[in-house]
Formats: structure tokens, sequence, C-alpha cells
């Protein structure tokens, strides 16, 4: 069944070209991509089982892994595609429902429909790629087709405002990219090879300066993408600009990109964990700075912003305590975040829609105009706080239990930054509920229906969100298993050379000499 | 002078040096050509990187075959991908600039206008009363302020561009 395991790239590839030759015509748009993410979500489902017996190799054109490139699905990989393409489906359907009711706002009039299913496609394609590459230059260049395509999406009907805000996304996104690629060379200078697998043999190889310096480096390319204090700033700048599903989406998968990047290069790359007090400190700064920046917001849209760059503290603060239940947490707190952030995004939007405004000094009296709606905020907003029994509380507990077992003082610190967030992000959304949702308006709110297509899919979210709650004790357990494997390291380097130096391909009869390497760059990977 | 097997040229590395250097310099300029120009450069400096890291230079590598030690094929491969990826990118950054000087008559990279406004209120004391005519004026802001790039002379002449 390994020949799945590209689908996840090339559908949405192909049907993004298809897409485009559709301009004119939104309704075939809708359908072709519609269908596209479905099929995504069918095949990352098979994947989430088959990855459980054992990773899944493909060795791309036929070469053999450390020549060619091997896109490599393991149980982490499985479950970040799943969780990524319900949440890339239900923001289609929910931008898909925003069309089709006709939205009269200032912004979107003007904003052309044509692109938008296209780009979002090769968004899809791209967020997959980086889940399933197992070669490091080719992570860069399913960043770069994410990257391309978000530029695009968050400029959307290039608007006064969006220009603003999109310049200084572009050039941060840019120059996260630049050293990333300056970490690439300076690996491929050090090891000869990008396989990750490969990489993950001879990396512990080097001396440890050498070593240090080339975590350093990888680090810092991430650290910007997953927006983690101090490289932060952009994001809440950014994100609140661009219309409400882009927003969303970005909200949830772009910065889990980052993070998922950062997971798969501590474990196999670097396995000593020589940074492992530095991210500490880095976590709990991301946290406490992070959530103090959502207390003093008062646009809604920001505040949450600034409880996702807050909640990224908690994935690293796993990957920094680098334990089985850390690991095995953060894995868990990955899927709870994307699709919870998403949710409240989404809802976010309706309100918007509802109320005209995100800005929590205009809005009030929500609760009785929408109850509806108040209910759909309402529970993601208590899974993102961590109240129990939702799976933000189980994510959390598992983080925390992680950091008292590390039993040094710094790990208490971040324990207690950790429960201190989170006290401070259900003040900072009871706050926001209080404004929008409890208060009297100070002027009254324009009388607008929300309409049901764009309701049903965001209220599908929550459900998707909550669903993980009841679904808690299988992906508990998966991501445990996920986390056996990550610091094992040993299931994804043997099931990608096979035989311990090459996997199975046609260039596996040829004679393994170092020099006479020769390779293919992958297809689609030019971006634009 | 020592010169090992697989040391790379060093006008390469000099070279190389000198773009990131210059690159970085222009990155941290207000006006986005000059934040373009910067990126490029660095783009390329990163390239000339990518080629030093593949080791000295040879025979062309992937034709035929040669008695001599071939270059390493794979940083070029990387190089051509980087490239186009570059150009994309240039390509976008313009379009951008031209539509922020349609816009605004200027292309200056700004500053977060929200965080400023929310930094003033904080300081006056007046974070959590609920009236505020200052929401409103945070789109005005944007239009208005500059950071750091000079003054269009005619600003009126921008109005037709809208």
């Amino acid at each position: 069944m390994s020949w799945l395991v590209p689908l996840p790239v090339v559908v949405p590839l192909i049907c993004a070209g298809l897409a485009l030759t559709q301009a004119r015509r939104p309704r075939v748009q809708a359908v072709i991509s519609l269908a596209a993410l479905s099929v995504v979500l069918t095949v990352a489902v098979v994947l989430l089982f088959q990855a459980d017996a054992g990773p899944l190799v493909v060795n791309v054109g036929g070469w053999a892994a450390p020549v060619g490139i091997a896109l490599v699905v393991d149980r982490l990989a499985a479950l970040m595609l799943v969780v990524s393409s319900i949440v890339l489906l239900g923001v289609l359907a929910y931008s898909v429902g925003q069309r089709a009711s006709d939205v009269e706002s200032s912004d979107d009039e003007q904003t052309p429909v044509s692109v938008f299913h296209p780009t979002y496609l090769v968004l899809a394609a791209g967020v997959a790629n980086a889940f399933v590459s197992g070669d490091l230059f080719n992570i860069y260049v399913a960043f770069e087709i994410v990257l391309g395509a978000s530029f695009v999406l968050i400029t959307l009907g290039a608007t006064s405002d969006r220009i603003r805000a999109g310049t200084i996304y572009v050039i941060v996104s840019l120059l996260s990219s630049v050293l990333f690629l300056i970490a690439i060379a300076l690996i491929y200078a050090a090891t000869g090879t990008l396989n990750l697998a490969q990489l993950g043999q001879r990396l512990p190889e080097l001396p440890e300066g050498t070593q240090l310096a080339l975590q350093v480096m990888l680090l810092l390319g991430f650290a910007i993408k997953a927006a983690i204090f101090p490289l932060s700033a952009w994001l809440p700048d950014s994100y609140p600009t661009a219309p409400a599903p882009v927003t969303a989406v970005f909200a949830g998968l772009l910065t889990k990109v980052g993070v998922y990047a950062i997971i798969r290069t501590q474990t196999l790359l670097f396995p000593n964990g020589a940074l492992d007090d530095v991210l500490l400190v880095i976590a709990l700064l991301t946290m406490v700075v992070g959530i103090l920046g959502a207390v003093a917001q008062d646009d809604l849209k920001r505040l949450l912003s600034f409880t996702l760059v807050s909640h990224i503290g908690y994935m690293i603060f796993g990957i920094a305590v680098a334990s089985q239940v850390g690991m095995a947490a953060t894995i868990f707190y990955v899927a709870h975040h994307i699709t919870v952030q998403t949710a409240l995004f989404l809802v976010t939007g309706l309100i918007e829609q509802r109320g005209g405004t995100t800005s929590l000094a205009k809005l009030g009296g929500l609760a009785k105009l929408a109850p509806a709606l108040a209910i759909i905020f309402f529970i993601p907003a208590m899974n993102l706080a961590g109240i129990p029994p939702l799976s933000g509380f189980l994510g959390k507990v598992g983080l925390l239990q992680a950091g008292i077992d590390l039993g040094t003082p710094l790990g208490y610190a971040v324990v207690v930054a950790g429960l201190a967030t989170s006290l401070l992000t259900l003040y900072a959304i009871i706050k926001a509920w209080n404004k929008a949702f409890w208060q009297t308006a100070p002027s009254e709110l324009p009388k607008v229906r929300t309409p049901r297509s764009m309701f049903g899919p965001a209220a599908a979210l929550v459900v998707a969100s909550c669903a993980i709650t009841f679904l808690a004790g299988p992906m508990y357990r998966y991501a445990d298993d996920a986390a056996t494997d990550l610091r094992a390291r040993s299931p994804y380097i043997d099931a990608v050379l096979v035989d311990g130096v090459r996997g199975d391909g046609e260039s596996a009869e040829a004679v393994p000499t170092d020099d006479a390497t020769t390779t293919a760059p992958e297809p689609g990977g030019e971006d634009e | 002078m020592i010169v090992s097997d697989n040391a790379p040229s060093m006008v390469l590395v000099v070279v190389m040096g000198a773009l990131i250097a210059t690159g970085v310099y222009l990155l941290l300029e207000r006006s986005l050509t000059r934040v373009l120009i910067g990126v490029a450069l660095i783009g390329n400096g990163v390239n000339l990187l990518i080629l030093v890291a593949g080791g000295a230079a040879g025979a062309p590598p992937l034709i035929g075959s040669s008695d001599e030690p071939m270059s390493d094929p794979l940083p070029q491969a990387l190089v051509l991908t980087a490239i186009v990826i570059t150009l994309g990118f240039t390509a976008f950054i313009l379009a951008m600039a031209y539509r922020s000087w349609q816009l605004h008559g200027h292309d200056e990279v700004q500053d977060d206008v929200e965080d400023r406004r929310i930094a003033r209120r904080a300081e006056q004391g007046e974070l959590d009363t609920r009236s505020d005519e200052a929401t409103a004026n945070a789109a005005l802001e944007a239009a208005q302020v500059r950071d750091e790039t000079e003054d269009v002379p005619d600003a009126t002449s921008r109005e037709g561009h809208r």
C-alpha cells in the first residue's frame, strides 16, 4: 500500500491545475477542491492505520534512498496528515459556504475568487509534502510551496491593510527560508547527504561543536516558522488581517508545520539533546510573553493570535523534555491544538459576520442574539484554556507530568509557567467572552443572520475538536507509539535504508561510492 | 599556503561573504524595494554557499566518464531549484512593492500599528474602558504613519493611482 504515500501531495497539486483551468466557474472549482481534499483525507486515514504496522517508504522515481528522494510516512507523519486534512477540508467547506452566501463585506467584494481554490490546494499539497518528505531539501521545497501559496492567500484582494501586514509576513518568511537553506548547505558540507535517515546515522559522528552549530541553524529557521519567542513578533501582526478562513488555516497549520519539523529534526538528527535546557527556557518565555500579549489585546483575532504564540510554547516544552511522556504529550497536544485553534478562528469569522467587527470594544450581547454562536465559541475556548475533561486538559497534564518527572529546578519553573499560562489563557478568553457575549453592546449590532453554510463547517470543526476528547484513549496510545518510534530512531532509519546503506530502488545494485551520486530533483517542486 | 584536495575556491567564499553581508544590510532597510534587492543578494550568496559545500570543482558530472575527479552534481541541482524559487518570490515582492506604492504612495515596511495603539492606550491607563474611538483609526493611522522613509514630494499625485 505504499503507493498511497505520494497521493496527499500529488492529488491537490493536479487538482490545483484543474481548478485553475475552471477559473470562471467558481462552483466547479469548489467541487474540484472539495473532492481533492476528501480524497486526501481518505488516503490519510488509510495511511494512519497502515503506518501503525511500521513506516511506509516510497523512493521517488525508483531511485534508492540516499541518492533519490524518499517519502516516508511513519506514525507521527500519518497522524499529522489526518489532522491537517480534516482541518483543511473544514476550512474549505467554510469558505465555499462564505462565497455561496454571497457575503457583502467591503473587503471580500473585490477578492478574486478564481485564485483562491488553486492556491488553497497548493497550500494543502505543500503542507502534506512537509509531513511526508524524508529529505531535508525536499522539506525546504515543501516550505517554499506552502510559503508561495500563503503569500497569495494573505494578500488576497491586495487591500491596503493586507498589503501592509503581508509585507512583514513575506519578509520574515523569506528570512527563515534563507536561514534554513544556509543550514542545509552547511549540513551537506559536513555530511555529504541530505537524506534524513542517513543524516541520522552520520550527524552523531561529527564533532560536538559542529553538531551544535548545525542544530542552532536549523532551529533558527524553524523557530521563525513556528513563531517561537523571540522570533514570534511577526505573527500577531500579519495573521489577523487576512480573510477569516485563511487566518484559521494559517493559525492551525502553518506554525505546526514548523513544530513538526522541529520534532523531526530534534529526535532524528540531534538525539543527544545538547540544546534541551535552552529550549526549556525558550518554551517558558514563549508561553509567558505570548499570553501576556493576549491579555492586553482588545481585538478578538489578535487575542487569539497571541494565544497561538503562547501555546506553541507548550509544544516546545514537550520537545525540550524529550522523555517518552513529554514527546507523546507533545504529539497529542499538536493534534489537539491544530483543530481547536482553527475552530476558534472560524467561529471568530462568524462573530465578525454577525457583529460586523471583531473589536471587543464594540461587540456585546451576542449570547442573547446568537446563542448557537455562543455555544460553538465557548466549547473550543474552554478547550484552549485546558478545562477538564476536554482534550486541552489531557495534553497539558501529560506535558506537566513530563516536566515534573524531569525533576530539575528549570523543569519545575516551566511547569509553573505552564500552569500560569493556562490560567492566563482562561482569563483572556473569559474577558473576551464577557465583552463579546455577556455585556450589552455599546451600540446596537447590525441585524444580519449567520448563513447556515458557514455555520455548519465551523460547528463541524468544533465537533471534531471535541471528538479528540472522546478518542483521547486511542489517540494517546497512538501518540505514545509514535513517540517510542521517534525516540528509538531505528524504525525510521531502517525503513528508509533497508540494508543499512541504501533503500530499495534502481540504484540499489550500483556500487556504493560516495562521489558518484546522482539525484533527480522533485518534479513538482517549483513554485508560483 | 595549504591546498587541500577538496578545498573550494577562495574566490567563491569571499564573494559569498560580500553578497550576504550586503544583502543583510539591505534587508534592514525600510523600503521594500531595497529589501527585495537584499533578498536577491542573500539568495545568490547562499547559492554560492551550496556550491562551496559541494567541494572542489572537477570534470563535468553526469556526462560520460572521466579519469579526473568529477564535481558533485547534487549542489548544482539544489542551486537550480533555489534559483527558481527565488525568482518566483522576487516577482511576488516586486508586485507587492508596486501595489504598496499604488495604495500609499510609498513602499515602506511599517511597524505593527495596532501594537503601538495598545501601548499608547496602556500608558494612558484606559485599556479596560470600553469606549474608544481609536479602534477605527488604526487603518487611518496605517495609511498616514511613516516610520523612516522620506516623504514623496507631491502627495497629491498618488491619489490618481487609486
